[in-house]
């Protein structure tokens, strides 16, 4: 009960929300064109983490527990690097508090 | 692949659909939607309410309080009916520096009794209620379906939305577009102006689960009373603010922050949260308290002169599509002005329905500076600007908490200064000059007062 916040995992943290995966991402990132990026805005400030930058300089992406606020799309630097759409009707995130 | 919406759809041509389906399509089940479904049918229209989530408010979070009087007009009676968490009779507005805070508490017993002030409430179960109205007058739900284009014809008239699902092309005499911030069809409407990523935050909230006695207890409330927190100084030099209010057996605690000051800082958005949760004036009131959801939206914060045009060629735009959200420090309002302009949409429709003139839609506009929904928000048009300028995100707090602690901090033999001489010392201590200070507060008081 008593534990700290700081102590909740990001993994934890998800596992609280509901999300209705689709077989298919609704956003696609261009690796390539983020190996180019010196910013990387999108690896802190999308809140679901989802952004994680690869050893060799570009991002691996899993659409899978997005929020889908479009914070990524409006920050990124990297012009065409992230595909970006709604997940098909009555897929994705399903908030019950929000 | 099924058709989708994002930033890089566009709207599709088509020919002059002879028999419309619908009167008209409004898209987005959120509070704007469902009040412009709700008029519409009212008036006797056809009316198809699409969905993007498996049910209406799936898709929405916010970061407060659901203030009722525009659901007299709406929904009178509402608060008999309306699934509610907690009224809202204590409301306090804390400016945070350090290890310290500066509270503005005010408690009022006649907003926890009819016709009541505002309520927190889960947008699952306040956005499916108004939705259930819209449909119990008539509008057809439809639920799991995004709408991903506009259907124009040649010459740029909007007659219905291309969804997702097969052979998804719907067509009516009007739309309404209230499909939220991010709102794709008002861009592909060329409605929307600008960098929207100037005056865009980020919402991020946790919902603690916490006893309702002892929500009761910490809290100073009792019954279905309850608690609503406003704060700034508290996001770590990002503009924005945050905010801990009481559900029944919940609390939600979360933060706004400006994107472009969110993507300088370089600091992630729950650790921001997390700082502000072990704040000593935070701290005791969230202990203990188990996280049961974590959420985040885009907040359209910057008010009148970043909203969309309202008005296209048989296009409406409502809610946070039209950045009705009223983020004005003191005042920080979305559900009402999203009911609020949804509803004179719908009215606006049904006059142009009526009348068979599209022109008619321009009445949108007029009823909406005749209310307060855009009243407000021309009045408080450098509201948004000053609430997240430097000065008032990161100097004001400190100076406000330098003054009351040299005024309450006994220095005994030494007499007690006074408050001007106290001021000024505190001001030059945070680097604000006096001037700025004057000129801050003319700004204020011509938009607040």
């Amino acid at each position: 009960m008593n534990q700290r916040y700081s102590d909740v995992s990001f993994e934890d943290r998800m596992s609280h929300v509901d999300f209705r995966v689709a077989e298919q991402p609704h956003i696609v990132v261009d690796t390539d064109v983020c190996r180019s990026c010196t910013t990387k805005t999108c690896v802190h400030a999308c809140p679901a983490n989802l952004f994680v930058p690869t050893a060799e300089g570009g991002i691996l992406f899993n659409y899978e527990q997005c929020f889908e606020c479009g914070t990524c799309y409006l920050m990124c630097d990297g012009g065409d690097a992230i595909s970006w759409s709604y997940p098909d009707g009555g897929q994705g995130v399903v908030f019950r508090h929000g | 692949m099924r058709d989708r919406a994002g930033p890089a759809s566009s709207a599709v041509t088509v020919a002059e659909p002879e028999r419309p389906q619908f009167d008209a399509i409004v898209v987005g089940a959120g509070p704007a939607g469902s009040a412009a479904a709700l008029e519409l049918a009212r008036a006797g229209n056809s009316v198809a309410l699409l969905e993007r989530g498996p049910f209406p408010g799936a898709k929405n979070v916010y970061g407060g309080v659901v203030y009722g009087r525009i659901l007299d007009e709406l929904i009178p009676g509402w608060y008999d009916e309306m699934p509610v968490q907690r009224w809202i009779t204590r409301r306090q507005t804390m400016l945070l520096d350090g290890e310290r805070s500066m509270t503005v508490d005010f408690r009022s017993q006649n907003w926890g009794r009819a016709p009541y002030n505002g309520a927190t409430t889960y947008r699952a179960e306040f956005d499916d209620w108004l939705a259930g109205h819209a449909q119990k007058a008539g509008a057809v739900l439809v639920p799991s379906t995004v709408a991903t284009r506009l259907l124009c014809t040649e010459r740029g008239r909007v007659v219905g939305v291309r969804t997702d699902r097969p052979d998804g092309d719907l067509t009516a005499k009007v739309v309404i577009a209230c499909d939220g911030v991010n709102s794709f069809l008002a861009k592909q409407a060329g409605l929307f102006p600008g960098d929207q990523a100037e005056h865009t935050t980020l919402g991020v909230k946790e919902t603690l689960a916490l006893p309702a006695r002892t929500i009761d207890e910490r809290f100073g409330v009792s019954g279905h009373e309850g608690v609503d927190i406003e704060m700034l100084g508290c996001t770590q030099g990002i503009p924005g603010g945050g905010f801990l209010y009481t559900n029944y057996d919940t609390l939600s605690v979360g933060l706004v922050l400006g994107l472009k000051g969110l993507a300088k800082a370089g600091k992630r958005p729950e650790e921001v949260l997390a700082e502000l949760k072990r704040h000593p004036s935070i701290q005791p009131l969230v202990r203990g308290a188990e996280l049961v959801e974590y959420s985040a939206h885009l907040i359209p914060e910057g008010g009148y002169d970043t909203m969309p045009q309202l008005v296209g060629d048989g296009l409406l735009v409502a809610g946070d599509a039209a950045a009705m959200c009223l983020a004005a420090g003191i005042w920080l309002e979305g559900v009402n002005f999203a009911m609020g302009s949804g509803m004179y949409a719908g009215r606006a429709a049904s006059k142009a329905l009526t009348s068979g003139d599209l022109g008619d839609l321009r009445a949108y506009r007029t009823l909406l500076e005749s209310s307060f929904v855009l009243a407000d928000h021309k009045k408080l048009r450098k509201a948004p600007e000053l609430v997240l300028s430097e000065r008032v995100q990161q100097r004001y707090p400190g100076l406000v908490c330098d003054l009351v602690e040299g005024m309450f901090t006994v220095e005994n033999p030494r007499p007690k200064p006074g408050v001007r001489k106290l001021l000024r010392a505190s001001a030059k201590r945070n680097g604000v000059k006096m001037r700025e200070l004057a000129r801050d507060a003319l700004t204020g008081l011509r938009s607040f007062g």
